[in-house]
């Protein structure tokens, strides 16, 4: 190693980061580039804004061992494919692609990169320079079940949702079934709006539903539009998802979803620094916190507040999983018997609706 | 029934904006200007007008400002393609992304930001009952929407000015030869027409969705340009083809909340009704001969008076 003023800098900057990196960082000499793609904004409060949040705080915990690019509102589809190239190409040796459609073009792209590590949120397209990584989502749409179950004075929800993938089909299952235990009459209807960002046609969902007689909205989309709707019209309340959206809807957000993917963020960055990355399969949830459940708000009594504690920390401790049998389908068949969980790989194909879950048009 | 009253309500939310936008670029063509850069001003109206909302809480000022800033993005197209000659397809498209870029750079400090929603214009007491909130219960850009049909409709058909600006887009050298100012003409056009997109896209925030999210407007820009083909450049088939479509996105959203009756149809064909619609219309244009020659004559062509 030729030994000029800037790679003096730069190993004067890992030995300042020393203690948080552990002793082969030392020998680094070069940041460690990572990229990240976004289906939406990060400004969107949502979804996006929280992957942002977990590339931010790899920053803050690594300091200059790393060196991070994001590139916001990538389609997913032929341009995805491109956008990866060009982070490839620019370096990035980790390459985390945060939207579900954007699986293929990771398989495509990793092909031409061996190098590169890639990681895919929420999909099942796995390489051996592809990962996956996931969060388990359904474990605080349970949560929001409960509290919708206990709060509901129709005892009918409506569930806004961008498109019917397992994802998203695992959501609502996990939200009616929680709610079911409060009320057994209570059932939901999805709508599907085909995107995953056009507050207006999102507003206009909720709108519908108001006007039909749904008194709670919970939405799988990527803003605050249907919660403005909620607080707007009065309704019992919604759910904010990917990220506190209280400032939209003080008085009706009855809690929200909040996603923290820094650690899982920070963990990949280190284990490919320490050269230890293999492509991994996590799927984690409210016990490692990736998964988080926001501020209750203020019309969550403290008796449903205590309901819907239970249910966060029985998952958190294990003693509750909310696919446990019995659970029927919508047509009324039995498809996981009694004291039976679903597996994961069930889970992540999942593909019909349990008992409550109004068939979506 | 009762549902039909919240639909209505619905409906005209969604077909303003659509509407809005839609006048603008009929005016813009009737002058012989193709402007693809609906969508690009739309979002800078959005942006503009969520801002004045957001630090003077005045809607109305909103709206202006809304306007301003949708004009004054529709300057930057009629410099390049009046002034510079500028191919019009290409700089529209281009303005389309540099508005989207634009708004979503000047949004950012805006996002968590909520504001409040525009009230209706006419006093509640006049909206209570629900058949009186159908006529009553808008807040005013649906109601000056409605007048600019009207308006469009009047200065086009009866008016002198109306009369050199169809002359203008018809045909521009004789419009030229006689002593119009073809540029001056098209440049008023292409600054009402953004003046209008700016009002539509600043409807988003103000009375849709009270809040700040990059490419709100997701592609009714696109929308608002196709419907002045698929009205013939008529005004209140203009109005009858907005209202279509924002029926027709609508009831996909009622049918798949609802079940009942509204889901006979499957929200499926609600949602590929608009594009089946369009394609419906444009076979009826060709067949009939006297509708597809509306399209004015020099729609699209740069005016070079020297050739």
């Amino acid at each position: 190693m030729t030994l000029s003023r800037r790679t003096i800098l730069k190993t004067g900057a890992a030995a300042a980061a020393l203690p948080l990196l552990g002793s082969k960082a030392f020998a680094q000499a070069e940041p460690l580039k990572i990229g990240f793609i976004y289906v939406g904004s990060i400004n969107d409060n949502g979804y996006n804004y929280a992957h942002n949040q977990g590339r931010i705080y790899v920053e803050e915990q690594l300091g200059d061992a790393v060196e991070t690019t994001y590139v916001e509102n990538v389609p997913e589809g032929p341009d995805c494919e491109r956008v990866l190239r060009e982070l490839a190409q620019q370096g990035n040796k980790l390459i985390f692609a945060t939207s579900f459609g954007f699986g293929d073009s990771v398989i495509k792209v990793a092909q031409q990169f061996p190098d590169v590590k890639f990681e895919h949120a929420t999909g099942y397209q796995k390489a051996p320079n592809v990962g996956l990584y996931n969060a388990r989502f359904y474990e605080g749409r349970a949560v929001c079940g409960v509290v919708a179950g206990h709060l509901s004075k129709t005892g009918k929800a409506g569930y806004i949702g961008s498109f019917p993938i397992p994802e998203v089909v695992m959501g609502i299952n996990a939200f009616v079934l929680a709610a079911r235990q409060v009320n057994p009459e209570f059932t939901i209807k999805p709508v599907y709006i085909s995107t995953w960002n056009d507050p207006a046609k999102e507003a206009d969902a909720a709108r519908a539903m108001i006007d039909q007689g749904l008194d709670v909205i919970a939405q799988h989309t990527d803003g605050p539009a249907a919660l403005q709707v909620a607080q707007e019209r009065g309704i019992v309340g919604g759910f904010g998802q990917g990220a506190d959206m209280s400032a939209f809807a003080p008085e009706t957000q009855l809690t929200s979803i909040i996603d923290n993917w820094g650690p899982h963020y920070l963990a990949s960055a280190k284990a490919v620094i320490d050269g230890t990355w293999t492509p991994g399969d996590t799927w984690e949830g409210l016990k490692e916190d990736v998964v988080q459940i926001g501020p209750y708000g203020p019309k969550v009594t403290e008796e449903v507040k205590a309901a819907a504690e239970a249910m966060r920390t029985g998952q958190i401790d294990g003693s509750v999983h909310i696919f446990t049998g019995p659970i029927k389908d919508n047509t009324g068949t039995e498809r996981v018997a009694a004291g039976v969980t679903m597996t994961d790989a069930e889970l992540l194909s999942m593909d019909w609706y349990v008992e409550g879950v109004e068939q979506p048009a | 029934m009762e549902i039909l009253i919240p639909i209505v309500i619905t409906l005209v939310g969604a077909a303003t904006p659509i509407l809005l936008a839609a006048l603008g670029e009929l005016v813009v063509e009737k002058a012989g200007v193709l402007n693809l850069g609906v969508e690009g001003m739309m979002l800078v109206g959005a942006i503009a007008g969520f801002a004045a909302q957001f630090y003077t809480g005045n809607p109305y000022f909103a709206l202006l400002i809304g306007a301003c800033a949708g004009a004054a993005t529709s300057l930057i197209f009629g410099f390049l393609t009046l002034s510079l000659s500028a191919n019009q397809t290409a700089t529209g498209l281009a303005l389309t992304i540099f508005g989207t870029g634009f708004s979503a750079l000047a949004g950012a400090p805006f996002s968590a930001r909520p504001i409040e929603l525009m009230r209706p214009l006419f006093p509640a007491e006049l909206a209570t009952h629900p058949v009186w909130r159908v006529v009553f219960g808008y807040s005013a850009p649906v109601y000056f929407s409605f007048f600019m049909v009207f308006a469009i409709w009047y200065f086009l058909k009866k008016t002198r000015g109306g009369l050199i600006l169809r002359a203008v887009g018809e045909n521009d050298l004789s419009a030229h030869s006689i002593g119009y100012s073809v540029k001056g003409v098209r440049y008023a056009a292409v600054v009402f027409g953004g003046a209008m997109a700016g009002i539509a896209g600043a409807c988003f925030p103000l009375l849709l969705t009270p809040q700040w999210a990059e490419r709100m407007t997701a592609g009714r820009g696109w929308i608002a340009v196709a419907l002045v083909v698929f009205a013939s450049w008529k005004p209140f088939r203009l109005l009858a083809g907005a209202y279509l479509f924002g029926l027709v996105m609508t009831m996909e959203l009622y049918a798949k909340a609802g079940g009942g009756p509204l889901s006979v149809i499957p929200s499926e064909l609600w949602a590929a009704l608009p594009y089946l619609a369009t394609i419906i219309v444009l076979v009826l244009i060709s067949i009939r001969r006297d509708a597809s020659t509306n399209a004015p004559a020099c729609l699209g062509k740069p005016f070079l008076p020297s050739n």
